[in-house]
């Protein structure tokens, strides 16, 4: 452990060299993959930090996987272990598919940044700490006894521990700078950012441009920040320390053109796409929440697609408002997140009995009730598939990574379009602010989504019948505006093709039924189930969906090349389910459904395919950890 | 709106629904009206789209030959919006009640008015729950005794003009079942005004809630208790048209004609939103000695600009600063790296 007491001859040498990629240095030690967590008060800018380390090292051409943890509060109690924000990435030359279990570098920008996460750190990790976020007021505020801290009693032995007075050095830079100290000490997370970016030798220039775009009208933070983060890079650079440097070579990815993208921007752009395909206009009503709020910031930058977004005064607005775009033969979505999508319970069967095309994304987080806001969780499974008065059968489909939710979004707006009905689209917390490296498609690749609005084809003296059916069983979507096409639609039983109100016991009989086989049949429309890795036949099947898919996928690799016959499938398509997954299920000797919910998946795979599948839950607000996973998969292979 | 190739009826607008409200309701005079009123409003019937929430009311879209939804309670308001967004070009009508817009759809109906999309609110105000049978609703005096409150409603009600107007509605009328002529030229008021028109009307429900209006509505009492708005024109009232309404300061005040001068009493003007307020407050039981009339007409119109109409300038400002959206461009984003 050692302070560095002469910053200040550093800080003054303010003439940049650059030496990002000079030729490594003897103590360069190479590192197949890292995980960093970046931990700090929850204004402490920790978010930016880890999302422009993705960028820049994304860019370097490493495969990438990151996970935001962060709490509710926006500024939560400053200190406080309840306010810690944290930022974790995991970045190889090898292909990584998880943000990472235990971290091998933690940066703490306070002392309840290190109390919170040093659990998480390897055994001889090295640990980045700000020696101001170490004073007495911050290890009373993160509750360490009388007199102790952490960074000289000797506890920390077993770690690596390199201790910068971040703000310190951040004012020295600074100094010039015009700026009062509040505005300085923001930039400090600019500087541990230009020392991590030392460390793995990576080149400032993506964040020093993304800087000069943040603060276009503010010229003098342009000047600071960047100075910051150089600080940071040439203070590793000059300082004689006893501190190696890594290098993280690129990844052996397939080859094309990619670009980082987090799950929520990915669905964002996904239900573009679907509009551009499909040459309707993009509505989306919607009320802010977490964390599916990111959705709507992103589709109201995008107006000159002619996208519509529509923040409602409530949840229910935010849906009834889409159903009134889909009537009007728009694309219709509506977003939100577990308690918000319980209150637009009534207007989804609303939806589903009018047969209109209708999106519904739910970004899951952590529940009952309010819940864990800004935690990830899987637990509206149930919500998504039953949660609706009456037979109410609504087709479910969840993306398993954050590029996925590109596909998925797009995939739901296919089959809501193609098949006149509400559809799911899930995602969670994790996929939604994780962020990964994306092999994009082309506009061209893309397919066409084919929208026929109904015509009036209608002999003399013949009547519309707005419930007629294709062979898919979808009625037409006959739009206002259409001569000789009025008809009405609503939420009462209709009569079989007339839509007319019928009370009539056969004929509700006869419709529930009908709209149940339309959704199955939607079976005959979506991909076989595959299997993801491992072998077709065989003892264990681990048997996901969404976001666990990169936990299963590490470990189920990792199982396999120690020997063990595991193999893992995902499902994506959750109602209905693909028709042969029955089949798949039934060449192993058990199967495993790991979910971060009480059982929910296993429940209906019980029921539909009357197996012994076994669960494992985790109910933690975070992630599996691959190891959590490998365990168990051991514990069965017994 | 282009004016519709064929000449259209009011029979063009009756579909092969059999009308099921009660017999003597007075829904069947709204739906009358309505019917005679659309031929006139010059738009096809094609372009028309009725949507109403849940409640006797609501039924009313399957009686009119355009489009329309029956939607869930309370919502109508909501669903317009967004089907008002994407099609402005529309003529968007909603059907709604007492329950509906203003219990369980309270929420949406505010905001609605203070968005102002350029929609027609046809309020039927019956002051009970009809549909469920008898309770008492958000516009039900104090002191109604309903199936659900046999001692007496301790609810204050709604005065759901004045409700409208402080959410800065921009058309603000009223008028009842039992006056035809009246409606029809309020509905075609309505339909004029570019923005979101709440026409309040006063519906009978004859068999929970008989005569909840008859004061205003029958020949021996309506003069008496009734005030017809005309902009322009003195507030004038009285069995022969022998009261008027002067304001002394901020307060109302009925005067005897005969002894008043015509210059001191009120002249409509619908554009005034202060007198307007005042206007909406009479809101007197009339059984109260010197109750004021209670008021009829257009109360309150301003041109303000649509919701959908500054969206659509959004959008059309986007298209014109950056040039229609490119997908590739949009998917690739800015950094990107080739392996």
């Amino acid at each position: 452990m050692f302070n560095y007491k002469f910053v200040s001859k550093f800080v003054r040498n303010d003439f940049f060299r650059r030496k990002q990629h000079k030729k490594m240095s003897a103590q360069t030690e190479i590192k197949t993959d890292v995980v960093i967590l970046f931990a700090g008060d929850s204004g402490d800018g920790i978010q930016l930090t880890g999302t422009q380390f993705t960028t820049t090292t994304a860019l370097y051409g490493n495969d990438v996987s990151t996970f935001p943890n962060f709490p509710a509060e926006i500024r939560a109690p400053q200190g406080t272990i309840a306010g810690v924000s944290g930022f974790q990435l995991h970045f190889g030359s090898v292909e990584v598919y998880t943000a990472g279990d235990a971290s091998d570098v933690l940066v703490v920008m306070n002392a309840a940044a290190l109390k919170a996460n040093l659990k998480q750190l390897k055994q001889g990790g090295i640990i980045i700490a700000n020696s101001d976020g170490f004073d007495a007021k911050n290890l009373k505020l993160a509750k360490y006894p009388d007199g102790v801290n952490p960074l000289t009693d000797g506890s920390l032995e077993k770690y690596k521990v390199h201790v910068i007075d971040v703000t310190k050095i951040t004012r020295t830079a600074l100094a010039d700078s015009g700026l009062g100290t509040k505005e300085m000490d923001r930039s400090k997370n600019m500087f541990v950012l230009g020392y991590i970016y030392w460390m793995y030798n990576r080149s400032l220039d993506t964040t020093i441009e993304f800087i000069k775009d943040q603060f276009k009208k503010r010229p003098e933070l342009i000047d600071a920040n960047v100075k910051v983060l150089k600080a940071g890079y040439n203070f590793g650079d000059t300082v004689e320390a006893p501190m190696n440097r890594f290098e993280v070579k690129p990844a052996p990815v397939s080859k094309g053109t990619y670009r980082s993208i987090m799950g929520n921007q990915a669905a964002a752009l996904g239900l573009i796409a679907a509009a551009q395909k499909s040459g309707l206009t993009l509505f989306y009503g919607t009320y802010p929440i977490t964390p599916a709020s990111d959705i709507l910031h992103e589709l109201s930058k995008h107006k000159n697609f002619g996208v519509k977004t529509f923040q409602a005064e409530d949840e229910i607005a935010a849906i009834a408002s889409t159903i009134g775009a889909s009537f009007g033969g728009a694309l219709g979505v509506t977003g939100s997140s577990g308690p918000g999508i319980a209150l637009k319970g009534e207007a989804i069967g609303l939806a589903l009995m009018l047969e209109l095309p209708l999106v519904i994304v739910n970004i899951q987080r952590g529940g009952p009730s309010t819940g864990l806001p800004t935690k990830t969780e899987q637990a509206d499974l149930l919500q998504a598939i039953y949660g609706r008065n009456g037979e109410a059968p609504v087709p479910v489909i969840a993306a398993c990574t954050p590029s996925d939710c590109f596909n998925m979004a797009f995939e739901a707006c296919r089959l809501a379009i193609e098949f006149m009905t509400p559809v799911f689209f899930l995602s969670d917390g994790y996929i939604a602010n994780g962020a990964e490296p994306w092999k994009f498609p082309s506009a061209a690749e893309l397919p066409e989504l084919k929208v026929a609005f109904a015509k009036n084809n209608l002999k003399d003296g013949e009547k519309f019948l707005p419930y007629k059916r294709n062979e898919k069983l979808a009625r037409e979507w006959a739009i206002p505006g259409t001569k000789g096409l009025e008809h009405r639609v609503g939420g009462i039983e209709k009569e079989n093709e007339t839509g007319n109100i019928s009370y009539d016991p056969e004929n509700h009989e006869l419709m529930v039924k009908t709209r149940q086989a339309k959704v199955d049949n939607i079976a005959n429309y979506i991909p076989l189930q595959t299997i993801d890795n491992g072998k077709k036949k065989g003892k264990l099947l681990i048997l996901g969906w969404g976001s666990t898919y990169g936990s299963i996928k590490t470990a189920v690799k990792e199982a396999i090349a120690e020997g063990y016959d595991v193999s893992h499938a995902h499902v994506r398509y959750l109602n209905p389910l693909p028709k042969n997954l029955g089949d798949v299920l039934k060449n192993y000797d058990k199967v495993l459904i790991p979910e971060i919910n009480n059982g929910q998946l296993i429940k209906i795979i019980r029921d539909k395919y009357l197996i012994d599948a076994q669960g494992l839950n985790k109910i933690k607000g975070m992630p599996f950890t691959s190891i959590e996973i490998k365990e168990k998969i051991k514990e069965l292979s017994k | 709106m282009e004016t519709a190739e064929i000449k259209l009826t009011a029979k063009d607008f009756v579909t092969d629904q059999e009308v099921r409200w009660c017999p003597g309701c007075g829904d069947y005079s709204i739906l009358k009206q309505v019917q005679t009123v659309m031929p006139e409003l010059g738009i096809p019937k094609e372009e028309i789209v009725f949507i109403s929430g849940i409640g006797c009311s609501s039924r009313f879209p399957y009686y009119m030959e355009t489009f329309g939804m029956h939607s869930i309670h309370g919502r109508a308001t909501a669903i317009a919006s967004g089907l008002k967004a994407t099609r402005p070009e529309l003529s968007v009508w909603i059907v709604t009640g007492d329950g509906d817009a203003l219990s369980i759809g309270g929420n949406h109906f505010v905001h609605l008015l203070r968005r102002n999309f350029d929609v027609n609110v046809l309020l039927f105000n019956n002051e009970i729950y009809g549909l469920t049978k008898g309770q008492y609703s958000p516009t039900s005096p104090l002191g109604k005794v309903a199936k659900s409150t046999p001692m007496g409603s301790v609810d204050h009600p709604f005065n759901p003009l004045a409700l409208s107007l402080g959410a800065d509605g921009t058309f603000i009328a009223r008028t009842m079942d039992r006056d035809p002529i009246h409606m029809r030229e309020v509905l075609k008021r309505a339909n004029a005004h570019k923005g979101t028109s709440l026409v309040e009307i006063y519906q009978n429900c004859n068999v929970f809630n008989d005569g909840a209006f008859e004061v205003f509505t029958e020949k021996g009492s309506k003069k008496m208790n009734t005030l017809f708005v005309e902009h322009g024109k003195p507030l004038v009232f009285g069995e022969q048209a022998d009261k008027g309404i002067k304001l002394d300061g901020f307060k109302p005040v009925i005067v005897n004609i005969a002894d008043t001068s015509a210059n001191d009493l009120w002249i409509h003007d619908e554009k005034d939103q202060v007198k307007a307020s005042i206007l909406v407050r009479f809101f007197d039981n009339p059984a109260n000695e010197n109750a004021l009339p209670r008021p009829f007409g257009v109360f309150y119109q301003e041109d303000r600009f649509c919701y959908e109409d500054a969206m659509n300038a959004q959008i059309e400002d986007a298209i014109q600063s950056k040039g229609n959206g490119d997908l590739d461009a949009l998917i690739r984003g800015k950094n990107t790296w080739t392996i």
